[in-house]
């Protein structure tokens, strides 16, 4: 039962009801970032400072574009979570704290978006 | 809104310095970081997606010395974020709270990441780059 008055929750104070499925999201981002991550940090190490060409014919690859598609939709999820905690936590005028977690989600979702595009665009592309 | 004289925890001026604050607060800023070095990523996934002029452009803005640096700060931020994450998945599920084993993975965290970061700068520059 509650112990809360109608009108305590209709100002907005108190538990949101969406807070395990952010906890979640972010757990699971994190554990599917880890071979991501590491995955993507050696293939630079590898191939940093080769030729277009060969860059191009890495890229091509349909595991490594598979991979790549999954490392940029993954990771911001995980930067999205992670940016919005710290904007609720530190931004305390509302209007400024609403506006910048919708611009920090069109962002992100915008760099996404690029981001799997150009892997497409290559892994489809001649 | 009644938020407005709520009291607020922890009392961060009287607390003394431990390493648990400034490795909480580094997770943090690595993690701030990051999502910008995101930027970099996407520059040059569109610069190889667009054709090998605009990727000659973006390999001399990675190789200049500014572009080094930044790389390198991003490869310490993805080791540090990524070992102490390990760490927080840990305590997620209930591990590693004891005092003791607490400064053990703490600075554990430290050394391994500093330690990968000098190991990936150093393979980079050597056998590394150009297969």
């Amino acid at each position: 039962m509650s112990f809360r008055t109608p009108l305590g929750r209709a100002r907005g104070l108190g538990s949101a009801k969406q807070g395990t499925g952010h906890w979640l999201a972010q757990r699971f981002t994190a554990v599917a970032l880890i071979p991501l991550t590491l995955w993507f940090v050696i293939s630079v190490m590898i191939y940093m400072r080769a030729d277009y060409v060969t860059v191009l014919s890495w890229l091509h690859s349909p595991v490594v574009a598979v991979l790549l598609v999954l490392l940029v939709a993954t990771l911001y999820y995980h930067a999205y979570l992670g940016l919005q905690v710290i904007i609720e936590d530190y931004v305390h005028d509302e209007w400024l704290k609403v506006s910048s977690l919708v611009l920090c989600k069109f962002i992100c979702i915008l760099l996404a978006a690029a981001g799997i595009f150009a892997v497409l665009r290559i892994a489809f592309g001649g | 809104m009644a938020t407005d004289n709520r009291p607020l925890s922890p009392h961060l001026g009287i607390y003394r310095w431990q390493i648990s604050m400034t490795m909480s607060i580094l997770h943090r800023l690595t993690g701030i970081w990051l999502a910008l070095g995101t930027l970099a990523l996407i520059y040059w996934l569109i610069a190889a997606a667009a054709g090998p002029d605009t990727y000659a452009v973006a390999h001399t803005l990675f190789g200049s010395w500014i572009g080094q640096i930044l790389m390198w700060t991003w490869t310490f931020c993805i080791f540090y974020h990524l070992c102490n994450g390990i760490r927080h998945l840990f305590w997620d599920a209930g591990q590693g709270f004891e005092i003791r084993t607490f400064y053990i993975t703490g600075y554990s965290v430290w050394i391994i990441s500093c330690g990968l970061t000098v190991f990936a700068i150093l393979f980079a520059y050597t056998l590394g780059g150009s297969p």
